[in-house]
């Protein structure tokens, strides 16, 4: 690993002025579970790090009736599994944590690095967007906010600007179930092959806010507009589900690479998406009373 | 501009820390990483380096009781807190209850995996006092054992868990 300087600022605006000073040879730091692999690996040679960990205002968990969960950038994934409030509001969330790599990556990678890395195979990617979460991003000029699959430009590459860094994510309060399904090899420590999530709730027996997001079959993660559209507002039947699930398959673009070919991929996003909507479809009729 | 800083001044931090309970300071370069700062400063070598890519769990040790790679942790990152390692596992001579475990249930092999395992499982017994057989093997999926010993690992933890073995816990487990 090449020398680096080290800053670790206590608070935001610490923060955010350092990026300003330091410009492009800095970057950010949280978990480092991705960054110093890379360094190591001699990918990345930073001239500095700036340590986000030390900013309490990028920690914490909290929830409001109004604005749902807010989950700090820092939070680490393992805060997240563990988190009751979570657990309460967004079961899918603490499910996609346990499921991400191991426990001595999950006490120290965080919310913001698995999104800021935009690694089309990114865990967290897909059930946040079909939970409708918003990514607040910080810099200079204040806040904004950007649905979290606008936060995703191409592999690597988010909407942040030069200065900007990922704050928090905001995910609304929703009455309805959201599951994601983890496809790898190794059912630890592996990248998603392919990853698929699903949001729905079920009202007088029709499909509503239906949301689904594929990961790992894109230049970034992806929402199945087509299968959303056939189902909102439908009643689900096995072959309208089947068919959503095809059309979420030709809605992706996946590569060949040596996780798996393109058309394999393809294949199990037909399998996950159609097994995502029949769980959550059986769930949200069962908690419907019906 | 994303060069190092070779040919330059190198910068250099002090840190403080505790290491197994002990007081440590030492001058680093702030890329140091923990497992080097341990095996090559403190002479500690329960902590192995195998991956080098933190998916076997052979470096693991104990920040703050949470399990890290050390491979892939920098040793700045521990300023302030307490590493604990497995040479600080026994106490007054007395091995730990896993220690004791592994060692009855022949849950060693070739040892290399050994100290992350029994590291990894102390985190998860301080927190779970008695977890199911599936949460011992959620909680070390990321602890390879290449000799594959994986069903006496498993034995061992169980019975501590179960037993009320664990330092400091007996008085709980009392029901």
């Amino acid at each position: 690993m090449q020398p680096f300087e080290y800053h670790s600022p206590r608070s935001l605006p610490e923060a955010l002025r350092l990026l300003q000073e330091l410009g492009d040879g800095a970057r950010l730091i949280a978990g480092g579970t991705d960054l110093l692999l890379r360094m190591k690996q001699g990918q990345l040679a930073p001239r500095a790090l700036i340590d986000l960990r030390r900013a309490a205002e990028l920690h914490g968990i909290s929830f409001s009736p109004e604005e749902g969960l807010r989950i700090g950038a820092a939070v680490t994934l393992r805060e997240l599994q563990r988190s009751p409030l979570v657990r309460d509001h967004c079961p899918c969330l603490c499910e996609t944590a346990s499921w991400m790599a191991s426990e001595q990556v999950r006490s120290l990678a965080t919310v913001g690095g698995n999104l800021c890395n935009a690694s089309p195979a990114a865990d967290l990617a897909p059930p946040l967007m079909v939970l409708d979460a918003q990514a607040v991003l910080v810099g200079p000029q204040g806040e904004r906010r950007l649905p979290v699959e606008a936060f995703f430009l191409g592999p690597g590459q988010t909407a942040l600007d030069r200065g900007e860094l990922l704050k928090e994510v905001l995910v609304p309060p929703t009455p309805g179930n959201a599951l994601y399904l983890k496809h790898a090899p190794r059912a630890f420590m592996d990248i998603a092959v392919v990853g698929v999530a699903v949001h729905l709730r079920m009202e007088r027996g029709l499909a509503r806010a239906v949301r689904i997001a594929l990961g790992a079959v894109g230049p970034t993660p992806l929402r199945a507009g087509p299968s959303e559209a056939l189902l909102e507002g439908s009643a689900p039947t096995a072959s309208l589900l089947e068919e959503a699930a095809d059309l979420a398959a030709r809605a992706c673009s996946p590569i060949d690479d040596l996780r798996g070919s393109a058309w394999y991929r393809r294949r199990m996003v037909r399998v996950l998406t159609r097994r995502a909507l029949d769980r959550l479809c059986a769930a949200s009729l069962v908690g419907e009373g019906t | 501009m994303t060069e190092g800083l070779i040919g330059q001044e190198r910068p250099l931090v002090t840190i403080s820390l505790r290491v197994n309970g002990e007081p440590v300071e030492a001058v680093i370069e702030p890329r140091e990483l923990l497992l080097d700062f341990l095996r090559d400063r403190l002479g500690l070598m329960g902590a192995k380096r195998s991956c080098d890519t933190q998916v076997c769990g052979a470096c693991t040790v104990l920040l703050d009781d949470l399990p890290v790679s050390a491979c892939c942790t920098l040793a700045y990152e521990a300023r302030g807190r307490e590493v604990l390692t497995i040479e600080g596992l026994a106490q007054d001579g007395a091995l730990h209850p896993l220690q004791q475990a592994f060692i009855e249930h022949t849950a060693v092999q070739c040892g290399f995996c050994t100290s992350g395992m029994i590291l990894t499982a102390r985190s998860l017994l301080q927190d779970h006092p008695r977890p199911t057989r599936q949460e011992i093997r959620h909680y070390l999926k990321g602890n390879l054992c290449r000799c594959t010993g994986y069903w006496n690992i498993l034995k061992a933890v169980e019975s501590v868990a179960g037993s009320g073995r664990q330092r400091g816990r007996v008085g709980e487990e009392a029901t």
